[in-house]
């Protein structure tokens, strides 16, 4: 865990969301943790498509959306201690209709190899979602029939919703056109 | 955790749930799921555009040919890439992202106060949705509990924003396929909901009225009265549009039967809200999962039965009729009270209080300088917005602007669907579907 304290943490008596949270279940072998009334399971990249395919047959029939979150500039919280926090995450939000209720998958991405299965064969609706991630964190997925970007240009460099990605980095056209 | 494991859905039959309508059965979840869902794999093109423009048009039948990004029908700068066979669609790219200007990543730097300004502008024909699941994201990662007027307030604004973004779908549906006396009918009733918007949050559009910890201001006078007129004009001209659209030969031509889609397709592609409803699939989270105080008012979801176009349409003005039921509950049922949390870290204080109160003055300057903090700790939360699921993942990292802010737009996975609705149609029947998905563009790029 990072030794990272920000100041002004509200409720300093409050325990440090960093720490590790033991989880309250397992489901299909893969730790998961209640939060706030939604179920968060913790699969490793190898098990992802497996689980997710598991759950489908769980009741999970549909895949709202996959997204990412780049922890380059603060700890993640809510982890299980067997986790090892990466600086990527990839978030795949499922929903089961007859159990009424929705599950998080957050999956560990590192820096150094940043590419997840692709869970186009179980729900192909993650199509545009998994190009979007690829689009906005150079996350690839691994299979993905049409992997290119979505919303920035083809040819676009970087990837804009990194940490280490600044805001404003864009050259600005005309800026030196003369007043009127 | 309770219970541990969501129960044995695979192979039952569905849930069933009593109602006093008798029981009631979900639709059957037996069917087949993942890629051997879609009827044609082969619906989507799959082609950059280096390889479109390098096609030999002497090999082969087919032509591609560009729609949009500024063509009407579009609803915005949707572009499609479409093959054709003659007038046979056969594949298609939808190409989206005219519209992307990094609202995400400009999330990340406004405070918790200052985000719906941005939130709100993402779909702009339903803003009040988009500030509602911000602030409900924000609000579940602090724990607070919103008091019961300012719980029936967003409800109200909602149910009214869903009216408006309806009668906006049936006048641009009614323009796409020719009938602009519909267009004009449609525009004309929208003012008005758009107007008493205006009167309630001061704004017609991107209103920011919506808080954390409740809304901007309370109610103004004479909202019921105002609220009344308009929902008592409204029975008479919906069933206008009945004798307009309905019972009319051609429009049910252009549409019956056009676009169809079956409940498996609209799950695999993760589509939601009228186009998932139109193939006979109840699901609606106001019911299903409901959140505000939906638990207490008396409404049903509007289902369809075929899965085409004129079933997205049908559903569409039906859930005008239960959104105006919902208002009149509203105006019965409006509890009195705070419009939001008495909790002066979250909530400016009253302009009055800042003359001679100074702790109210610090409280202002600190909450419109440097914002309010929220917990460390991400979430998801849902709405049902006129479109479908719209959803909000928060990451805090216990600063006063949120780390990461994603917006689950429902139009991004509606859009999915489009390749398997123009499969096998004709180019005047793809006007048609896409009109009958509702996409808004501000929403699908972000």
């Amino acid at each position: 865990m990072s030794e990272t304290h920000r100041a002004g943490d509200p409720g300093a008596s409050s325990p440090d969301p960093t720490d590790p949270v033991a989880p309250d279940a397992h489901i299909h072998g893969i730790p998961v943790v209640e939060v706030r009334g939604q179920d968060v399971a913790f699969p490793d990249r190898s098990e992802l498509v497996d689980l997710v395919r598991k759950l489908r047959a769980d009741g999970y029939i549909q895949c709202l959306t996959v997204t990412g979150v780049d922890y380059l500039a603060s700890p993640q919280t809510g982890l299980p201690p067997t986790i090892r926090p990466e600086r990527f995450e990839v978030v795949v939000i499922l929903v089961s209709h007859l159990a009424r209720r929705r599950m998080r998958l957050r999956v560990q991405v590192p820096e150094h190899d940043p590419v997840v299965p692709t869970l186009y064969e179980v729900h192909p609706g993650t199509e545009a979602a998994e190009r979007e991630v690829f689009d906005m964190f150079g996350i690839r997925f691994d299979g993905h029939p049409d992997l290119t970007r979505i919303l920035m240009p083809e040819d676009w460099e970087g990837h804009p919703l990194r940490k280490d990605f600044g805001v404003g980095q864009v050259p600005v056209q005309f800026k030196d056109a003369p007043n009127r | 955790m309770s219970p541990p494991l969501p129960p044995p859905a695979a192979g039952s039959k569905g849930s069933m749930a009593s109602t006093s309508e008798g029981s009631q059965e979900m639709a059957s979840i037996g069917g087949t799921y993942g890629v051997e869902a879609l009827r044609e794999a082969g619906a989507v093109l799959r082609m950059s555009e280096t390889e479109a423009a390098t096609a030999d048009p002497s090999t082969g039948d087919t032509t591609i040919i560009n729609m949009g990004p500024q063509h009407p029908s579009t609803h915005g700068v949707l572009r499609l890439m479409l093959e054709l066979e003659g007038e046979t669609i056969l594949r298609t790219k939808p190409v989206i992202g005219y519209l992307h200007t990094g609202m995400e990543k400009t999330g990340e730097t406004l405070t918790y106060l200052q985000g719906q300004t941005n939130t709100t502008r993402m779909d702009y024909a339903a803003p009040i949705f988009n500030e509602t699941v911000f602030c409900a994201a924000a609000e579940d990662l602090m724990g607070i509990e919103l008091p019961p007027r300012a719980i029936w307030i967003r409800m109200l604004l909602c149910e009214l924003n869903r009216i408006t973004s309806h009668f906006l779908f049936l006048a641009t549906n009614g323009l796409d396929l020719g009938s602009t006396s519909m267009m004009i009918y449609g525009w004309r009733e929208r003012e008005e909901g758009i107007r008493l918007l205006e009167l309630i949050t001061g704004l017609r559009m991107n209103h920011n009225f919506i808080r954390v910890g409740g809304s901007a201001a309370d109610l103004p006078d004479g909202w019921r009265e105002r609220l009344e007129t308009y929902l008592d004009s409204l029975p008479e001209r919906l069933a206008e549009y009945e004798v307009l659209m309905d019972k009319q030969p051609i429009w049910r031509g252009r549409l019956q039967g056009v676009g169809v889609l079956t409940t498996d397709e609209a799950l695999a592609l993760g589509a939601s809200g009228p186009v998932l409803r139109s193939t006979g699939y109840a699901w609606d989270l106001r019911r299903d999962q409901p959140y505000l105080a939906y638990d207490d008012v008396d409404f049903d979801v509007i289902v369809g039965s075929y899965g085409d176009a004129f079933d997205r349409y049908a559903i569409r003005l039906n859930e005008i009729r239960e959104s105006m039921k919902i208002l009149r509950q509203c105006i019965d049922k409006m509890p009195p009270g705070d419009y939001r949390i008495q909790d002066k870290k979250v909530t400016p204080p009253p302009r009055q209080r800042i003359d001679e109160s100074m702790e109210a003055l610090i409280h202002h300057f600190k909450l419109f300088t440097e914002g309010f903090k929220v917990p460390a700790g991400e979430g998801y939360v849902a709405v049902e917005s006129p479109r479908g699921e719209l959803g909000c993942y928060l990451v805090s990292d216990a600063t006063s602007k949120p780390y990461r802010l994603h917006i689950r737009g429902p139009s991004f996975a509606n859009l999915q669907v489009l390749p398997h609705l123009l499969h096998g149609g004709t180019m005047a029947d793809a006007v048609a579907s896409i009109s009958s998905v509702d996409p808004i563009m501000g929403e699908v790029d972000r």
